[in-house]
């Protein structure tokens, strides 16, 4: 540039334009649109393999194989002496098994002299009968002594047979259904006997050792219990510590240390907040074990720096503009906040908690340490019984080894999905209904 | 007992010394951003009944002089004020005042106007409810009504009074601003660069109702603009770098300022 200046001998030569790369800029601003692009669809892709995956297999678990056959509750097996009006465990007791075995026995023409043909009956059908004929002669005594039209749960090994899912082809020494159950099969399904339902179960029904008779309900209603609990306890005290934090407290030191602390929190792997709950809530208080409330004030504690830090960023966005009209106008700096700020901050405050709440639902870690990975058949009735979650639950049919639980697996997997999905279809509407502009 | 009639001494000396009514006195007013001083040693009397204008280049002091007349000071962290500010002889910043009742008596409108995110009846209702000024619905839309008249905003909202106060246009928020600020009966408005987010229209408008509000309330306003100083007030003060260079008679100010710094920033050499 000096040169040019020099050797126009001090006119003013208009600078020549410098070439700026148009076309490099344009091509860049190209090459980052398609950067962008390509990362999307790869996201996208994965997403759609893992939705498949997860679908694929698990869309099976909500069907379920059935033998709907007479069945003779007979009085020679349930209560042979006749004791039931004196003795009502007896009917508790009672070997169901083998009257759901000699019923379909029967339908198959196997002589009760067959004890092989009997036992290989016998593996048809599941061992949930037991509490399924059960709870049908309980409540109804009379039936004893009638034959009565029942769908009978298949065996799970057959439920994977009839759904295609264990190959036919192999030796029949290597596989776990036998050329003759195969047949009985084919027998069942061409009289109708044998048919695919909707499976009820695998909402309702507690753990279980057997895979057609196992079902997510108590980690429905445990999960349901934690979410409550994390509601109720880590909304208010988030965002009133949020308040505070952020419009009354000086800032100093010492609340500079505390925000610190608060976004570590968050970012504390959430095992050592089970290692935490162990420490404090079970040995310390003396709280029950593999109880939801234990579950529930462990995942609080895991949600409130997500839901102390959504809210702050919240009330932080409202315009100073409101909060100087509203104290200008004579009222209280509580006024200010509670009548003016809270409420243009409230979509914010619960998405936030919508996701922490989301977050804590698909929780595992911190369970697995407060004894939550328990085999619990039966539905806990308050938040001091042992009851499961729903991850865990995914993680312990993770772990087992028959094919109808890796579709079970896949199943509770989508059911999960479904309430995550459902949790932030709520958190848009909620968005949606609290948001004003200015 | 002698504290007392020491003050009472001061406050009849005040009266006496000045034959014009005095609505706000400030004496040696100060204001520190923590370390940074931003006005020195300030005398600025305000006239009750007055359009009192204050000018100066950006960054001179006026709107903070403004903002320690209802204490909104106070909301900023590290903001500390020295000397006296007398509201009726009372000291605002004595500890006895509670600063929610000074700034009912004492109001403010902003430079961008910022309604409430509601119904425009809410907006103004707002103010009353929380003073407790209204007792029942129809004491309340009567104060409305009322507020909304007085800032020439009622013939055009009185149908949509429930509709929402950020859809109007920006001159029309800010009179509804004005309207919110008169609801709760002020003695005095502060009115910190009203028109500055405004069109010609909407500030002619605005400037009209400064002009009819000045019978009932004190008005201070701090303007860039001065046509607007020359059109709107009464008394106008002007202030440099933190300190007061001159406060007079608006006429005067603009025709023969007593102070050479007045003459050059009013003349546009500086600012």
């Amino acid at each position: 540039m000096t040169d040019v200046v020099s050797s126009t001998a001090g006119v003013l030569a208009k600078p020549a334009r410098r070439d700026i790369g148009i076309k490099r800029r344009y091509a860049a601003e190209r090459r980052f649109r398609a950067y962008g692009i390509a990362a999307l669809s790869f996201g996208i892709l994965f997403l759609m393999l893992l939705l498949w995956s997860v679908v694929s297999k698990g869309y099976t678990a909500f069907q379920q194989t059935m033998i709907t056959i007479p069945v003779e509750f007979s009085q020679q097996i349930i209560d042979k002496d006749n004791v039931r009006a004196t003795d009502p465990a007896k009917l508790m007791t009672a070997n169901y098994p083998i009257v759901a075995r000699n019923a379909l026995a029967k339908v198959l023409g196997v002589a009760e002299t067959d004890r092989q043909g009997l036992r290989a009956v016998n593996q048809m059908i599941s061992d949930g009968v037991r509490g399924q004929l059960r709870d049908m002669v309980v409540s109804d005594p009379e039936i004893i002594g009638t034959t009565q039209t029942v769908s009978l749960l298949a065996a799970g090994d057959i439920d994977s047979a009839v759904k295609g899912q264990i190959n036919l082809d192999v030796a029949e020494t290597s596989r776990k259904v036998s050329d003759q159950q195969v047949g009985w099969m084919k027998q069942l399904t061409d009289s109708g006997a044998l048919a695919k339902e909707f499976n009820t179960g695998i909402f309702f029904n507690g753990a279980s050792s057997r895979p057609e008779a196992a079902g997510v309900g108590v980690a429905l209603i445990g999960s349901f219990y934690m979410m409550l609990i994390v509601l109720v306890l880590s909304l208010p005290i988030g965002v009133a510590a949020s308040i505070y934090l952020e419009e009354f407290a000086p800032k100093n030191r010492f609340t500079d240390l505390i925000e610190v602390n608060i976004n570590n929190l968050a970012a504390v792997p959430s095992i050592v907040y089970g290692l935490l709950g162990l420490a404090v809530f079970i040995n310390f208080m003396g709280l029950p074990r593999s109880a939801s409330l234990v579950g529930g004030l462990v995942l609080t504690l895991m949600t409130l720096p997500t839901i102390i830090i959504a809210t702050r960023a919240a009330l932080k966005a409202v315009p100073p503009s409101i909060r100087a009209a509203a104290l200008g106008l004579g009222a209280s700096k509580m006024q200010t906040i509670f009548h003016h700020v809270l409420p243009l901050a409230m979509p914010g405050i619960l998405t936030g908690t919508i996701i922490g709440l989301a977050h804590a639902l698909g929780e595992t870690a911190p369970l697995l340490l407060i004894g939550m990975v328990a085999f619990v058949a039966n539905y806990p009735t308050t938040p001091m019984d042992p009851s499961t979650a729903l991850p865990v639950q995914i993680y312990m049919w993770a772990n087992e080894a028959e094919r109808a639980f890796v579709e079970r697996t896949s199943g509770a997997i989508m059911i999960l999905l479904l309430f995550l999905i459902l949790m932030n279809v709520g958190a848009i509407l909620l968005r949606r209904r609290f948001e004003r502009r200015w | 007992m002698n504290m007392m009639s020491e003050a009472a001494v001061e406050k009849a000396l005040d009266k006496k010394m000045n034959d014009v009514a005095y609505k706000m006195i400030g004496k040696d007013v100060s204001v520190y951003y923590g370390d940074k001083r931003a006005l020195y040693d300030v005398n600025l009397n305000v006239r009750q009944n007055t359009v009192t204008a204050l000018i100066g280049p950006s960054g001179c002091g006026k709107s903070t002089f403004l903002r320690t007349m209802n204490r909104m000071n106070d909301t900023i962290e590290g903001c500390r004020v020295t000397g006296k500010i007398t509201l009726d002889g009372d000291d605002i910043y004595d500890k006895e005042i509670d600063v929610v009742e000074l700034r009912a008596r004492v109001g403010m409108v902003f430079q961008k106007p910022n309604p409430f995110p509601k119904s425009i009846y809410e907006n103004i209702a707002y103010g009353p409810r929380i003073h407790g000024l209204a007792r029942g619905k129809t004491e309340m839309d009567a104060i409305v009504e009322a507020s909304l008249q007085r800032a020439g905003l009622w013939a055009e909202v009185k149908d949509r009074l429930h509709e929402g106060g950020t859809g109007l246009s920006g001159g029309q928020q800010q009179r509804l601003c004005i309207a919110r600020a008169i609801a709760v009966s002020p003695e005095v408005i502060l009115m910190d660069e009203p028109c500055s987010a405004l069109d010609p229209i909407a500030t002619a408008k605005v400037e009209e109702l400064i002009h009819e509000l000045r019978a009932n309330y004190t008005i201070v306003i701090v303007t860039h603009s001065m046509q607007q100083a020359a059109r709107v007030s009464q008394r106008t003060a002007m202030f440099h770098l933190g300190h007061l260079v001159e406060e007079n008679d608006t006429d005067k100010m603009f025709t023969n300022p007593d102070d050479q710094r007045t003459q050059d920033y009013i003349m546009g050499r500086f600012g």
